[in-house]
């Protein structure tokens, strides 16, 4: 992650610019790095800024390329991120969303309102990291078997699982 | 064109005397290219509502991704999606190549390129062997198999591996190409497009094919969008969106190739959409072959990319170079990265994230089959059961990209 | 009731090793498989019924995909927890004499994949006759590891493929194993003696490769 020096010295592109006129509160920080925007929502405002950054004339962003969850280690505090992948079929350019989580809340609402798609991907990461999606419309396991304990892909959750398999 | 909607008087409650009916096709399924399970809810023969179950083929890559190291990474990538493992090579590459900050050297890249669309012409081949197969017609499979192994013949040349070779490597590629192989890449080519023709005379002028396909699994652009479907399946929608034009990478904007689109969004669309497409690729083989110059394969970074055997055999610091790499990998710089292609089902993006050690801290694939597949109920619903099998065909599934 | 219990009660011993060859030369030669292709290996299966090596020689043309018509199911591909008792049932449903292939590395011991959502070895599972290894096994070793079962199937004997009950079916469970029964067990509560198959194929009695 880049420090916060380095995010002065950098001149952020002129959507994130704009979206800072327009709205402030949205923005915790941005990060610019590797050619890539990264804006750090609070969880709070998510799906206002999705939904504004998908119908505003700047942005365009109708396509959500992914929702991928990152668990950043099991001393780090805040533990979980999500982070949304935004691209605009019109204009071409991309954006990141993230947003960060404690690990005593892992609640987040959910933007299936804003982008159909959002379905399969929140319950993926609800499925591998246990971050509850609030307002999904079928929020269930997706991948891993519908009774398994767990969540796989914390960094807690050992990669050989807790016990070999047996037809029992 | 507003997709296929329930007729009115079809809902769905809880009669049990009523000719609706829940079933489940699959996972065990000649036609659900995969170990797929689908709830279906019928009426009849009609589909009022379909849910897929996914997860039979959950191999838990991503996890595994945490504890090899980068370049240890790039043989799991293979076994994703299966009938295009180096397109998988290549976006879990080019990510570790952003992060790195690498400049991967010209006759790289055209290499790169070149086997890119020689993959899609390979996984759209057996796209049209198995859907033709499922909608029955037999003979269409073993004719596109015949042209793949020809491609694998190729591959296997290059990289040693037919299904899953592993080429690249984060600052190029794993080894340089054999001998003669410009030869036999340049016969191949000079014999392929009438071989599409000849596809094209087994499959689009028969009217059990058009009558089975035509008016099927229709989507309308907007929801196109909106479900996030690409690649084939989105420009079968009207929607000329093409991630090599888009964002291009690896030297995709020097070459001259049309995005083909269609403007139904049925299955018919779809399968003209992949068939123009091989000619497209096509096109952009034969125009790298001819570009191919002789030079350096792997970049400029001796910190990262293996040296040459001869050098290491000779040179004391190749020779640590080596075994620092092979032992300990390469620390790759903090921070993390989206990187997305045009694979040949649609944008296959790589989002990699790096604490500044050998190992990778997250490693995600956005697998465009698991997007598409998502799409199913949309289409099918209003359909008939068979036309399931027919609406599968053209999403063009592979499950091992969904469940990963 | 299949042709064997009739066969193996009613005439003496003589009869039924002329019996034998006549019955497993019918069997070898018209091996159908049910289609089990999971993963990779799948592919490969498909290309190894294409026309370059065409699988349909060996008599293993047809791929049921009701595995009530099956005789031999060719497990490729990883077999993930989740698909594991699917497996299983599907296993139970082929009726007796029926084989199995394990084709591939994550089939044969869990391949490249060794965590939490992988079964290590599908003959946890199901009792395997012949392994292939490879990560994905060339066509013409699937071939070979037909044939290797093809010679192997030459040399049973037709008291050992009976119909037995499922319940006893699922008692003789030593990985690796074949329930070896003479039907006595369904009246008995007891767990079966199994002894391992060690019928070597005539090519592993070769003296070079």
């Amino acid at each position: 992650m880049t420090s916060e020096a380095e995010n002065i010295e950098q001149t952020p592109s002129p959507l994130v610019a704009a979206l800072q006129r327009e709205h402030p509160e949205w923005i915790a920080e941005v990060i610019i790095a590797f050619g890539e925007t990264t804006i750090v929502v609070p969880r709070e405002h998510i799906v206002a800024a999705c939904s504004f950054l998908k119908t505003w004339p700047e942005g365009r962003f109708d396509f959500l390329a992914d929702i991928c969850g990152a668990d950043r280690g099991v001393e780090e505090e805040p533990r979980f991120e999500v982070n949304y992948h935004l691209f605009s079929t019109t204009k071409y350019h991309r954006l990141r969303l993230k947003v960060v989580l404690n690990e005593e809340d892992t609640h987040v609402a959910s933007v299936t309102g804003v982008w159909r798609t959002a379905n399969w991907h929140e319950r993926e990461t609800f499925d591998l990291f246990g971050v509850i999606f609030d307002g999904h419309p079928d929020l269930r396991r997706i991948l891993l078997p519908d009774d398994w304990q767990g969540h796989a892909l914390r960094k807690d959750f050992p990669l050989r699982g807790y016990e070999p398999y047996s037809l029992k | 064109m507003s997709s296929a909607t329930i007729p009115p008087q079809f809902e769905i409650v809880d009669r049990p005397l009523d000719t609706q009916m829940t079933i489940s096709m699959g996972p065990q399924h000649p036609s659900t290219h995969g170990v797929l399970r689908l709830e279906l809810v019928l009426d009849g023969e009609m589909v009022v509502k379909t849910t897929p179950d996914i997860g039979y083929l959950h191999t838990g890559m991503e996890k595994l991704f945490e504890y090899k190291k980068y370049q240890q990474g790039i043989v799991i990538t293979d076994r994703m999606d299966y009938l295009n493992p180096l397109g998988n090579n290549l976006a879990y590459v080019m990510a570790g190549e952003k992060l790195l900050g690498l400049e991967i050297p010209e006759r790289a890249q055209v290499i790169r390129v070149l086997f890119c669309e020689l993959q899609r012409i390979a996984s759209h081949l057996v796209w049209l062997g198995t859907h033709a197969l499922d909608i029955g017609a037999m003979t269409v499979f073993f004719y596109c198999f015949r042209e793949r192994e020809k491609i694998l013949n190729l591959i296997e040349a290059a990289s040693g591996g037919r299904l899953t070779p592993s080429y690249f490597r984060i600052g190029g590629l794993m080894m340089d190409l054999p001998a003669g192989f410009e030869n036999r890449c340049k016969q191949f080519l000079d014999f392929f497009p009438p071989a599409v023709d000849e596809f094209h005379t087994l499959l689009s002028g028969n009217k059990i094919f058009q009558r089975r396909t035509q008016g099927i699994g229709r989507i309308s652009a907007e929801d196109a969008i909106d479900w996030g479907l690409s690649g084939p399946c989105l420009r079968g929608s009207g929607v000329a969106l093409d991630i090599r034009r888009a964002n291009p990478y690896s030297g995709y904007e020097k070459y001259d190739f049309e995005i083909p689109t269609e403007p139904d969004g049925d299955v018919w669309s779809r399968y003209m959409v992949r068939m123009r497409e091989m000619k497209e690729s096509h096109k952009i083989a034969t125009q790298a072959l001819a570009r191919l110059q002789p030079g350096p394969i792997k970049a400029d970074a001796p910190k990262v990319v293996l040296p040459d055997r001869e050098a290491m055999k000779s040179h004391m610091d190749a020779l640590i170079h080596h075994f620092l790499i092979v032992a300990e990998g390469f620390d790759v710089p903090a921070g993390e990265v989206y990187h997305p292609i045009e694979a040949s089902k649609g944008e296959l993006g790589v989002y990699m994230r790096s604490d500044g050690g050998p190992k990778p801290s997250r490693v995600h694939f956005r697998g465009p089959s698991f997007v598409n597949l998502s799409a199913l109920p949309v289409m099918a619903e209003g359909e008939m059961v068979a036309d399931v099998v027919a609406i599968i065909g053209s999403l063009d599934v592979v499950l091992g990209e969904i469940d990963r | 009731m299949g042709l064997e219990n009739v066969i193996a009660e009613a005439l003496p011993e003589v009869l039924t090793t002329r019996l034998d060859s006549l019955i497993n030369w019918a069997r070898k030669s018209s091996l159908w498989p049910a289609t089990f292709g999971l993963a990779c290996c799948a592919i490969e299966m498909m290309n190894a019924t294409t026309s370059r090596n065409d699988l349909a020689r060996f008599g293993a043309e047809v791929f049921r995909a009701s595995p009530r018509q099956a005789d031999v199911m060719i497990v490729s591909g990883r077999v993930s927890r989740k698909m594991a008792p699917v497996l299983r049932r599907i296993y139970d449903q082929m009726p007796e004499p029926k084989w199995v292939i394990s084709m591939g590395a994550c089939a044969t011991s869990g391949g490249v994949f060794d965590n939490y959502a992988i079964v290590q070895g599908v003959d946890k599972i199901v009792p395997v006759d012949v392994y292939i290894p490879g990560c994905p096994p060339r066509p013409e070793m699937l071939i070979h590891a037909v044939m290797m079962l093809q010679d192997k199937v030459m040399k049973e004997s037709v008291r050992d493929r009976r119909d037995i009950p499922e319940e006893e079916a699922r008692e003789a469970v030593v990985p690796g194993t074949l329930p070896v029964t003479d039907g006595s067990t369904a009246r008995q509560n007891t767990l079966p003696e199994s002894r391992p198959y060690t019928i070597a194929s005539r090519h592993e009695r070769r003296r070079s490769s």
